[in-house]
C-alpha cells in the first residue's frame, strides 16, 4: 500500500472518448485508469495495467493503474474526471461553491479480487438506480 | 460533396473559427484544421444520439411525443418548491437566455458549470478586478506566456499554435521571440515543450503565488525553498516576470480545484497587479467548456450575477457557496432539477449524484450519459454549432456565431426550441 495526493483533471484520451459515447469501451478504458509514477508502480511491486483500489476517506474505486506519460510525480496519482474518480471525492465546498477535485490524500494497494465496474454497474450500485 | 469554410469549433473555450468541413448527403465526412478534440466531435456527433424523448414510469423508461415531454416537465418544475436549473456551457447563449426566463418564472436557482470550474476565478475577479486582454493581443504581443495548473496540449490543444508559443503574431513572430514557463504539479505534456518548468508541491500555489509577489516587490525571501522550489527560481522567475515587455499568465483549474480555491486566484490576480507597476501584464483563464465563458454573461446581462443565481426570492441573490450547485444539493434541499447540456451525475462528488438521483430530473440532452440514464423526463436536443445555429463566448469573452452545417435528426429540435416550448406552456400561453 502506498499513500499519494490525489489529482483528478482533465486528460486528452478523455475528451476524445467522451465524444465516442460516455458508456463506448474507448471512455471506460481511458477514463477508469490513475496515472502513477514509475516510482510509485515500483513500490507497488505491479507493472502498468494491472488493477488497483484507490481509497479516500469518501470512498473507494477499482481502477487500472497506468505508467504516466507526464512524469515525474512521485507520490501524486492523477485521475482523468470521470464517476470513477468522483467516488473518491467529499461534496463538502467549505462554502467556496467549489467541491475540492483535487489534491485529496489516498490510499492506493493492489487488488486480488475485484473488477473494474463499467457506469451502468456504477450507476447501480452507487447510485442506486438503474 | 459540399465544402463549408470558418466553422467555429464547439469542443473547448478556444472555439477554433477556420475549420473546414466536407458534408455529403447530410453527413460530415471529412473535418480539416481541428485538434483531436474537435475532431473526435465533428466525426462521432451522429453516433449514441438519443432520438425519441422519453418518460419513466416506474422503473422503465416508455417513449413519448415530445409535448408529453414538455407537458410532464412542466408539471415536475411547477410542482417544486425549491427547483435548479444547471447546465448551460455545452449550448448557446440563446438557449440560456430562454433558462433565465424559466427560473425567474419558477423561482428557482440557475447556475452553469463555471460552479465547479472557474466558479473561484469569477469570485476572485470580483473581488479584486483583473487586468485582461483578448487573445489577439497575446498572441501579437506577448513575449511571456506563463500557463499555471493548466494543460492545454490536452485540455485546449490548438491554444499554444493559435495564441502563445507557435503563433506568429504582429509583434512577435517566432517561438525563440516568447519564453513558455510552465508551473504545475506533474511534468505535463505541455510543461515538455516550456522554457522553463517550475514543478509544485500540490495544494501550494497560495504559497508560491505570495513568494513571487514578495520577491516581485523586491522583498527577500528568507527560506531555501517555498512550495517545494528553490528560492533562486523563484527569483530568476520574478525577474522575468519584470522585464518582458508584455506577460500572459494563463491559470486552469489546477488553481481553482485545489484548496485554496478562490484566494488562489485572488493571489494570481495581485501578484498581475504588482508586475503591472514594471511592465504590461494580463491574466486569463483557460475555460474549458466550448460557451462555459457566455454563460457567465448571459447570466450577468440578465441579473448582474455571473452564476448560482437564486431566484426563490422573487429577485435575483446570489451567494456562491449557499446559492452555488454543489452547496445546495449537498445540503439536500432541491425538490427538482432541470439539467440542459450537462452531466451532473458524472462529475459532482458521489454523495451529491447520489442525492441529485433521489429528486425529479428533466434532462435535455444530445446524447445518451449517466444523468439521461437516471432522469424522469429526458428530451433529445440537437448539437448547436453543427445542426443549429447560435453564439458562443471564446474563453477571451469574444462572442463567436455558430454555424449549422447539417440537418438533425428528424423530430429533433435544439435546446433553445425545447425551453420556448417549456417557458410558453409554465406561462400558460
Amino acid at each position: 500500500m502506498i499513500k499519494v495526493i490525489l489529482i483528478t483533471g482533465r486528460s486528452l484520451d478523455q475528451g476524445t472518448s467522451k465524444s465516442i459515447g460516455k458508456f463506448s469501451k474507448e471512455y471506460m478504458e481511458k477514463l477508469a485508469i490513475c496515472e502513477l509514477d514509475p516510482e510509485d508502480l515500483k513500490s507497488l511491486g505491479i507493472e502498468s495495467g494491472q488493477n488497483v483500489k484507490i481509497k479516500t476517506k469518501y470512498g473507494e474505486v477499482i481502477v487500472k493503474a497506468i505508467e504516466s506519460k507526464q512524469a515525474p510525480h512521485k507520490g501524486i496519482a492523477f485521475m482523468p474526471y470521470s464517476m470513477w474518480a468522483n467516488l473518491l471525492l467529499g461534496s463538502s465546498t467549505n462554502s467556496s461553491g467549489m467541491p475540492t477535485f483535487k489534491g485529496i490524500e489516498a490510499d492506493i494497494e493492489i487488488v486480488k479480487e475485484g473488477k473494474i465496474m463499467d457506469l451502468n454497474e456504477l450507476l447501480e450500485e452507487k447510485i442506486g438506480v438503474i | 460533396m459540399k465544402t463549408i469554410n470558418n466553422v467555429v469549433c464547439s469542443f473547448c473555450g478556444c472555439l477554433c473559427d477556420d475549420i473546414e468541413v466536407n458534408i455529403e448527403n447530410n453527413k460530415i465526412v471529412n473535418v480539416k484544421n481541428t485538434c483531436s478534440l474537435g475532431l473526435s466531435k465533428f466525426l462521432n456527433y451522429d453516433k449514441h444520439r438519443i432520438l425519441k424523448p422519453r418518460i419513466r414510469k416506474s422503473k422503465e423508461f416508455v417513449n413519448v411525443s415530445l409535448e408529453e415531454a414538455i407537458d410532464e416537465c412542466v408539471k415536475i418544475l411547477s410542482n417544486a418548491s425549491y427547483p435548479i436549473i444547471y447546465g448551460w456551457s455545452n449550448t448557446s447563449n440563446e438557449a440560456l437566455r430562454i433558462g433565465m426566463e424559466i427560473a425567474e418564472l419558477i423561482g428557482g436557482v440557475i447556475d452553469n458549470t463555471t460552479s465547479v470550474c472557474h466558479g473561484p476565478t469569477i469570485i476572485g475577479v470580483q473581488d479584486i478586478g483583473e487586468s485582461t486582454s483578448t487573445l489577439g493581443q497575446v498572441k501579437n504581443r506577448a513575449d511571456l506566456i506563463i500557463y499555471w495548473g493548466s494543460n492545454p496540449l490536452h485540455a485546449h490543444p490548438r491554444h499554444l499554435s493559435r495564441y502563445t508559443a507557435l503563433s506568429k503574431g504582429r509583434f512577435v513572430k517566432t517561438r525563440k521571440e516568447r519564453k513558455i514557463v510552465v508551473v504545475d504539479v506533474r511534468k505535463t505534456a505541455t510543461a515538455s515543450i516550456a522554457d522553463i518548468f517550475i514543478q509544485i508541491k500540490p495544494n501550494s500555489d497560495y504559497e508560491l503565488l505570495s513568494a513571487l509577489r514578495y520577491a516581485v516587490n523586491n522583498g527577500e525571501i528568507e527560506q531555501n525553498e517555498v512550495a517545494g522550489v528553490p528560492v533562486e527560481k523563484i527569483e530568476e522567475l520574478a525577474e522575468m516576470m519584470i522585464s518582458c515587455k508584455f506577460g500572459a499568465l494563463m491559470f486552469g483549474l489546477g488553481l481553482t480545484m485545489s484548496p485554496g480555491k478562490h484566494r488562489n486566484i485572488e493571489a494570481a490576480i495581485a501578484l498581475v497587479t504588482d508586475l503591472n507597476k514594471y511592465t504590461k501584464f494580463v491574466i486569463l483563464p483557460m475555460r474549458g467548456h466550448y460557451n462555459v465563458t457566455g454563460a457567465n454573461n448571459v447570466t450577468c446581462w440578465t441579473t448582474g450575477y455571473p452564476f448560482a443565481v437564486d431566484f426563490s426570492k422573487g429577485y435575483p441573490y446570489y451567494n456562491p457557496g449557499e446559492t452555488t450547485i454543489a452547496d445546495i444539493i449537498a445540503r439536500g434541499e432541491c425538490d427538482a432539477a432541470l439539467i440542459v447540456a450537462s452531466d451532473p451525475i458524472s462529475h459532482l462528488p458521489i454523495e451529491s449524484a447520489r442525492k441529485l438521483s433521489k429528486i425529479p430530473i428533466v434532462t435535455i440532452d444530445p446524447h445518451e450519459t449517466p444523468t439521461t440514464k437516471i432522469s424522469k423526463v429526458v428530451i433529445p436536443s440537437s448539437y448547436v454549432g453543427i445542426e443549429y445555429e447560435g453564439t458562443a463566448y471564446r474563453m477571451d469573452g469574444v462572442p463567436l456565431r455558430l454555424k449549422k452545417i447539417v440537418d438533425p435528426p428528424d423530430g429533433i429540435i435544439s435546446d433553445e426550441e425545447i425551453l420556448k416550448m417549456i417557458l410558453s406552456k409554465l406561462r400558460g400561453d
